[in-house]
């Protein structure tokens, strides 16, 4: 029964550390990719101090973030899946979708390429050899940006993997588990090229198989990877809607834009994203 | 709210409609937990008798801080261990084990074995500490003093595989980390249910915790029948 005496101090403990929360909080609901890459870390502080505002960043994947926008626990969402976002915004879960910035994916997979798709053109063609020669693929599983992608290329091949099929490893896990998979048990994967450079360092066994060395090089238009953010629908309520556009305009801002443009540049040789936003564009 | 009511009628509707993946996953849970549990349990209570009765042991002050320590072993800290032992560059990488079933009942017996050595311990160390004394001067062998030990304080050694399973069936870290969540091959309940939470199938999420939530009832109407049956609480 003494055991009751708790009861007021964990309340004073909860109480505690709400008191000291700032005055306006934004809940963005993004991609593990550019949370992954450093990106939002690098430019989020910014915005933070600009606006007096706490960001809070749940990175999952593309198809959660949605979720999270659609149940109105998010006030933002950054995400990669264009067709998603776009019904996204035609349901009425979205205001607008506004273009921010693109990368590219990539194949990637063991060094000594079993299947021998180094040298072809685009990804479709060496994932329909992949498929016939039966070699291990990895595969994200978890409905993410990365994961529809996936799924688009091997209708494009004309592949409709069986998931219990022994090549074909289903995952449900993210890009860079995925990724240390491939490593580990010689499979190929699909990436965005950020996530696969921000680790390639521990990736001893893999390389680039389709896409070339940086985005210049990669010849596939399907591999383009356009991120778009969107601020929920302040119908859903207890949405923090004007900070949101803020967010929105600030990250597409031709400043931001430019922050975008070379983050990852002194550590990777190349940046990690493309600012794409109107204003950059027009600039 | 609403979601969850929604969620929760999707969930009776797909337990009721049961499909042969979920019954995969449901089998492969209850083969990885029940063998490491086999294995945690006889390596472990053994172990956790001798040390009850044995207790001017050398290194005794050691060892039983050290199997306290194991009781709160965080999960995913024990699935990073024995992710690095099985990896191509680790020290057991020949063995293949790394995403399959045989890493993940690794990883979990190795976060059973300390509790099952440490409560079995506890029960032992709860039994009249004249029984012992009294069974040996009627002549039994040592083997034969544990094991009179041990039938005394079943109850306590039935509180271990308890605690010992609920703690491996509902873990997801080191299953996760090891086994790599692969559909078909090394999904769990665990693992299926933070997957299908993040890609917002809330209901198919919700109808694996209950079948998560089910097993464990079960499994522990299963032992506390035991227990009654020995005159336990």
């Amino acid at each position: 029964m003494r055991l009751w005496i708790f009861v007021p101090l964990a309340f004073a403990l909860i109480g505690g550390a709400c008191s000291n929360t700032p005055p306006a909080v934004l809940s963005l609901a993004t991609t593990t990719s550019t949370n992954d890459s450093g990106l939002l870390d690098a430019i989020v502080p910014d915005f933070e101090e600009q606006f007096n505002a706490s960001v809070q960043v749940v990175a999952v994947g593309t198809g959660q973030a949605i979720a999270l926008g659609e149940a109105g626990d998010a006030d933002v969402i950054l995400v990669h899946s264009r067709s998603r976002e776009d019904a996204f915004v035609e349901e009425g879960h979205g205001t607008a979708r506004y273009d921010v910035m693109y990368n590219d994916f990539i194949i990637v997979g063991p060094d000594d390429d079993p299947a021998a798709i180094v040298a072809l053109p685009t990804a479709s063609v060496g994932m329909a050899v992949i498929a016939a020669t039966e070699s291990t693929f990895a595969s994200r599983g978890d409905d993410s940006g990365t994961h529809s992608k996936e799924l688009s290329l091997w209708n494009a091949a004309g592949v409709e993997p069986d998931p219990n099929a022994p090549w074909y490893k289903s995952l449900g896990q993210g890009m860079g588990a995925t990724l240390n998979f491939a490593d580990e048990s010689g499979a190929y994967t699909l990436t965005d090229r950020g996530t696969y450079l921000s680790q390639s360092e521990a990736l001893t066994a893999l390389a680039v198989m389709v896409g070339g060395a940086s985005i210049d090089e990669n010849l596939d238009s399907a591999l383009l990877n356009p991120y778009g953010v969107i601020p929920v629908n302040p119908d859903k309520g207890d949405i923090n809607a004007e900070l949101a556009n803020s967010f929105v305009q600030w990250i597409t801002s031709v400043e931001v834009q430019g922050q975008i443009s070379i983050y990852g540049v002194d550590t990777y040789g190349q940046p990690l994203f493309y600012p794409d936003s109107e204003a950059w564009r027009t600039q | 709210m609403e979601t969850l009511g929604r969620a929760f009628g999707d969930a009776l509707q797909l337990l009721w409609n049961m499909d042969s993946d979920l019954f995969e996953i449901v089998g492969l849970t209850l083969q990885v937990t029940l063998v490491a549990l086999a294995i945690a349990l006889v390596l472990g209570i053994p172990i956790g008798a001798a040390l009850g009765l044995t207790k001017h042991l050398p290194g005794r002050a050691f060892v039983v801080p050290l199997i306290y320590t194991g009781m709160g072993l965080p999960p995913v800290t024990v699935g990073l261990f024995t992710y690095l032992f099985l990896s191509n560059q680790g020290p057991l990488g020949s063995l293949g084990w790394l995403f399959t079933p045989a890493g993940m009942i690794v990883a979990q017996t190795i976060i059973a074995f300390p509790l099952v050595v440490g409560l079995t311990m506890a029960a032992v160390q709860g039994v009249d500490p004249d029984l012992p004394i009294q069974i040996r001067a009627l002549g039994a062998t040592r083997c034969q003093v544990a094991l009179t030990t041990l039938v005394e304080s079943r109850i306590g050694v039935t509180a271990a595989v308890v605690a010992a399973y609920g703690s491996i069936i509902s873990e997801v870290g080191a299953v996760m980390l090891v086994g790599g969540n692969i559909e078909g091959e090394t999904r769990v309940l665990t693992t299926a249910i933070v997957l299908e939470t993040r890609k917002g199938n809330f209901a198919l999420a919700l109808a694996l915790g209950i079948i998560l939530l089910a097993l464990a009832f079960l499994t522990n109407l299963i032992f506390h029948r035991l227990q009654v049956r020995q005159g336990g609480p």
